[in-house]
């Protein structure tokens, strides 16, 4: 018993990788686009999941936070809205089905080759030393704070951009 | 199977399945939601790799691509609006009127 609890974070991260895993190919055959977006946020949460096992639990919030809760719900909103307007009902994939599947399985045979011929272990850290939370913030905002910055233009950027496009498009009904 | 490994291998394994997806599929919103995914795969990376490392600087770039995606979809998403309003339909094949 004590010998499982010991190895149940391990036994969990593989779940959720394998769950994660699972639902991002379900992505890929699910027809209708809100079972798409249903795969899509259940493959986000055990990604969430993941992070918080790795130890890193504030991108594990923000995970949930930001893509759950803000992207993921303006995408059903969209699909909401969207979904019913759509009078093309045909296939479900386009003319690149065969390229996308040769494309896609040269990449698995690449990774399972990549696997078993003994890459070098990935490096790391001189002690081994966890991430924290602290060194974390100290980096974000002394050292990166031009980066923080500069995303808060292009958010700027971005607001100012949808409302342009919002505006346009009354222009060009009304005219 | 390493465990760093492992999520180094679905980290490119979900960046994959969202390419094919755009590649693949017809509807717009499921392209966008694909992008998103392979946006997700890259995340992993980053994450498992600041991980690992015990460095700082993977988790600032997971947090600057949380802000691209949130603004990435901001303006998709209304440009996905107006396309529908002009053609009546989510099918991407029907938007081709930019090819040469």
């Amino acid at each position: 018993m004590t010998d499982f609890l010991a190895h149940l974070d391990t036994l969990l991260l593989w779940a959720f990788a394998g769950c994660a895993f699972v639902s991002a190919a379900l992505m890929l055959v699910l027809r209708q686009p809100m079972r798409v977006a249903i795969a899509l946020v259940s493959c986000m949460v055990f990604l969430g999941g993941v992070y918080g096992l790795l130890g890193l639990h504030f991108i594990a919030a923000f995970q949930v936070l930001i893509y759950v809760g803000a992207v993921m719900v303006f995408m059903v909103y969209a699909i909401m809205l969207l979904d019913p307007r759509d009078e093309s009902g045909g296939e479900k994939f386009s003319k690149l089905l065969w390229p996308g599947i040769i494309g896609l399985s040269l990449l698995a045979e690449a990774l399972a080759v990549g696997y078993w011929s003994d890459l070098p272990p990935a490096p790391r850290g001189a002690a081994g030393e966890p991430f924290d939370m602290i060194r974390f913030s100290q980096a974000f905002l002394s050292e990166y704070w031009l980066h923080f910055e500069l995303t808060s233009v292009l958010l700027l950027a971005a607001v100012v951009a949808a409302l342009a496009v919002i505006k346009e498009n009354r222009r060009h009904d009304h005219g | 199977m390493d465990k760093v490994m492992m999520l180094q291998v679905l980290a490119a394994s979900l960046f994959a399945l969202g390419l094919t997806g755009v590649i693949i599929r017809r509807n717009v919103l499921v392209m966008l939601m694909c992008m998103e995914l392979m946006l997700n795969g890259v995340n992993l990376s980053l994450a498992t790799f600041a991980h690992t490392m015990g460095s700082a600087v993977g988790a600032v770039l997971v947090f600057l691509i949380f802000v691209v995606a949130a603004a990435e979809i901001a303006i998709a998403i209304p440009i996905v609006l107006l396309l529908v309003r002009r053609k009546r339909t989510l099918d991407i094949e029907s938007y081709s009127d930019l090819k040469g």
